[in-house]
């Protein structure tokens, strides 16, 4: 394992995989391994970031995601804000920079947010002092998703080096396909994205991943395999017919899940379609760690919290 | 009777062939005479020496967004930024509120105009009733009212058999129809260019086949029912190798391209950190598409440059990049960019330059100008090839502050700005 880990972490913010080095990836990862204890404590809180204000500003729908950062947040000690609305600010007469200057007005030390458009984070964080971390932003990056991912990952294998992930659905417009397209090849493995290339943005290789248009040739060698969410809109009826051909052809069902190695991972940042994406008996089977990943999110976002406050990974878990 | 000398400058007329040191003396508001020395002792003298002075740019396409939109920009202060960037003309769009479908709404922005003063101002009507792309609009009085072209741009012409019916219409009048080539099912929601940078950044593409495909039809029908056609603000390789394939077979289409596209790309959207001063549409596109429009303009095929001129208030970019509008505040860089771009590496000379931006401007609406012979209006655009212009947003005339150039230094620039034989522009120092 080449990757020595960063000292701390180089910027205010954390708004995206693609901005950031493998040490660094490195050491929130080793971070987070240190506070996913505090979770088996009768006290499940550390005193880090006792007097710090987080405002949680959700402009799009989540549940798990806004539910994991408070829980982390919590733990932390941390006061929370919590800011949540469907419609982004523009519909509001509300501009994207007069929502970053009213919520300075009231001096939180971290925003985070989760956006429907693409680069708002980075936008925030360029006209705010607080550090701003990246919930997800439209079709670009999740990356609290994508290092809870490569954390769960890791602590099955060890290490991501030389590892084969299988990335498959609805990848156009997912920023969970990308920010983990960006993180796993940082860290030396290698991304497959399985779609049908309705469903594969254009120019893939620049992700450093490999396109697969069907699931059997992807899953063969795989460590791990992701399962992402298809949506079924009326708009997405143009990238595939229906969700019975959709299970037919590209569904992770159990007789797949043994083209690819013995023992693969079989995860989904959730929720799941059973029964479309992935067949129950797999979402459900041994070698599932869909609920691990859950744990270990909250354990992930405490990592990135802690050290963005300036932290020592050291002392992680210290009271 | 009002007079202007302009002495001493390189005039340049590509049409009487002409670019040496010479005067040009203006009365009444049209060129009364050219020559190497002329005496009019007690007539007003415009210094142009060390300038080159062309007969007037004409901006095809421009947004000024009067009525409806003040806040963006209103006629006069569009007018005023015109002059400043060194247009003598322009021809503005029809998407304004009401939009211009009638002629009481050309009337309306032809009576503005003529109270700004500054630059003349040629309205494009509305092809169907308020740019919906259903109906027809009221093409005939509009050209009577004093429109010289047609358009639904930024909206394209969805509809294939409109388009027809518009291009077959329009020969009655005898005018262009100006067209945004896209097709809006392909490009789909997205705010840049498809492709690797747009697949690396995260935002929503709309792929250059959504553009070449509206071409491609647009060329077909034009020679189809031979109506006049004239693409706008051509952004591709394959839409510049599409006009060439046309014109090499005879068909009488022009085209434009904004200086915007030849001027940046996709990387400076990856570049600007999401910022949407870099979001435009058609939308920056490749280093390669960007090569192919500057040999389109060396070689001929493309007929025009433009400013593609779309302010919007600075809130409105004050947003994320797929909430922001699309569009740049351009009058006041395009003649700067074209002389840095264009001029100084050699790609074409500065006659060339006058061909684009004045003489067959003119000729595609039908307008007077594009030309120094006598009789001719006695607009004029000068331009300082040595000045270096840095581009500052918050010292622009246009209302609209909204440019990706901002402390960019150009070199080259105009100079100064006559429009029947008036000055009303001049640059400081």
């Amino acid at each position: 394992m080449g990757i020595e880990p960063a000292t701390a972490l180089a910027g205010k913010d954390l708004v995206g995989i693609a901005t950031l080095e493998a040490g660094e990836i490195q050491l929130l990862l080793d971070t987070a391994e240190q506070l996913l204890e505090v979770a088996r404590r009768p006290i499940k809180k550390v005193p880090a970031l006792r007097g710090m204000t987080v405002v949680n500003l959700f402009m799009e729908p989540s549940t798990r995601t806004r539910f994991s950062f408070e829980v982390a947040e919590k733990r932390l000690s941390a006061d929370t804000l919590n800011f949540s609305s469907s419609t982004s600010s523009v519909t509001k007469g509300e501009t994207l920079f007069d929502t970053a200057r009213n919520l300075m007005a009231m001096a939180p030390d971290f925003i985070v947010i989760r956006h429907p458009n693409t680069g708002a984070p980075h936008r925030l964080a360029g006209v705010v002092s607080a550090s701003v971390i990246n919930a997800g932003d439209g079709s670009n990056e999740h990356p609290t998703q994508a290092l809870l991912d490569a954390f769960t990952i890791r602590r099955h294998f060890g290490s991501l080096e030389g590892l084969t992930v299988v990335i498959a659905g609805d990848i156009r417009h997912s920023r969970v396909a990308r920010s983990n397209a960006f993180l796993l090849t940082k860290m030396g493995a290698k991304v497959r994205f399985s779609a049908p290339a309705s469903l594969l943005p254009v120019e893939v290789e620049e992700l450093q991943a490999e396109a697969y248009h069907r699931l059997e040739p992807a899953l063969e060698g795989a460590d791990a395999v992701m399962m992402l969410r298809i949506q079924m809109e009326r708009q997405k009826k143009l990238n595939f017919p229906s969700m019975r051909e959709y299970y037919d052809f590209f569904a992770l069902t159990p007789e797949r899940l043994r083209l690819a190695k013995e023992g693969a991972l079989v995860m989904h940042p959730g929720p799941m379609n059973r029964g479309v994406e992935i067949d129950s008996e797999v979402a459900d089977g041994d070698q599932s760690v869909i609920l691990e990943q859950v744990t270990n999110g909250v354990a992930i976002r405490m990592a990135i919290l802690y050290l963005l406050a300036g932290g020592k990974s050291e002392s992680a878990a210290g009271s | 009777m009002s007079r202007l000398l302009v002495r001493n400058g390189r005039v340049i007329d590509p049409v009487q062939g002409i670019d040496e040191l010479m005067d040009i003396l203006i009365e009444d508001g049209r060129i009364a005479k050219l020559a190497r020395e002329i005496k009019a002792a007690d007539a007003p003298e415009l210094d142009a020496e060390g300038l080159v002075v062309a007969p007037g740019f004409i901006d095809l396409h421009s947004h000024l967004r009067e009525p409806g939109y003040e806040y963006k920009e209103t006629i006069e202060t569009g007018c005023l930024a015109a002059a400043a960037g060194g247009f003598t003309a322009v021809c503005c769009m029809a998407n304004t509120n009401p939009v211009n479908d009638e002629p009481a709404v050309t009337r309306y922005i032809m009576e503005k105009a003529n109270r700004a003063g500054a630059v003349k101002v040629y309205p494009i009507g509305a092809l169907s009733k308020g740019c919906k792309g259903e109906e027809l609009a009221e093409i005939g009085e509009m050209v009577q009212a004093g429109a010289v072209a047609i358009s639904d741009s930024p909206n394209p012409v969805a509809n294939s058999l409109l388009m027809r019916r518009a291009l077959e219409y329009c020969k009655s009048f005898d005018v262009p129809m100006i067209v945004h080539p896209q097709d809006e099912l392909l490009s789909d929601r997205g705010a840049m260019h498809e492709g690797r940078v747009s697949t690396r950044i995260g935002l929503r593409g709309m792929p250059a086949a959504a553009e070449e495909a509206f071409v491609a039809r647009d060329i077909l029908l034009a020679e189809f029912t031979g109506g006049r056609l004239h693409l706008g603000h051509l952004s591709t390789a394959g839409s510049v190798e599409a006009i060439r394939v046309a014109k090499a077979r005879g068909s009488r289409v022009t085209c434009e391209v904004s200086a915007h596209h030849f001027s940046l790309t996709d990387e400076d959207v990856a570049g600007s950190n999401y910022d949407p001063q870099w979001k435009m549409n058609p939308p920056l596109r490749t280093d390669d598409d960007r090569r192919a429009i500057i040999e389109g303009i060396a070689d001929g095929t493309i007929d025009a440059i433009v400013s593609d001129h779309a302010p919007h208030h600075q809130d409105e970019k004050e947003m994320d990049f797929a909430d922001a509008p699309f569009g740049i505040s351009a009058l006041e860089t395009a003649v700067s960019l074209a002389l840095d771009r264009l001029v100084r590496p050699g790609v074409i000379d500065v006659s060339a330059l006058v061909r684009l931006m004045s003489v067959t401007p003119a000729r595609i609406v039908g307008v007077p100008g594009g030309s120094l012979a006598e009789g001719s209006p006695g607009d004029l655009t000068v331009l300082d090839l040595e000045r270096s212009v840095t581009v500052d947003p918050a010292s622009f005339v246009s209302k609209g502050r909204n440019t990706p150039f901002g402390g960019v230094t150009l070199q080259g620039g105009p100079a100064a700005t006559v429009v029947g034989g008036r000055v009303v522009w001049r640059a400081e120092g």
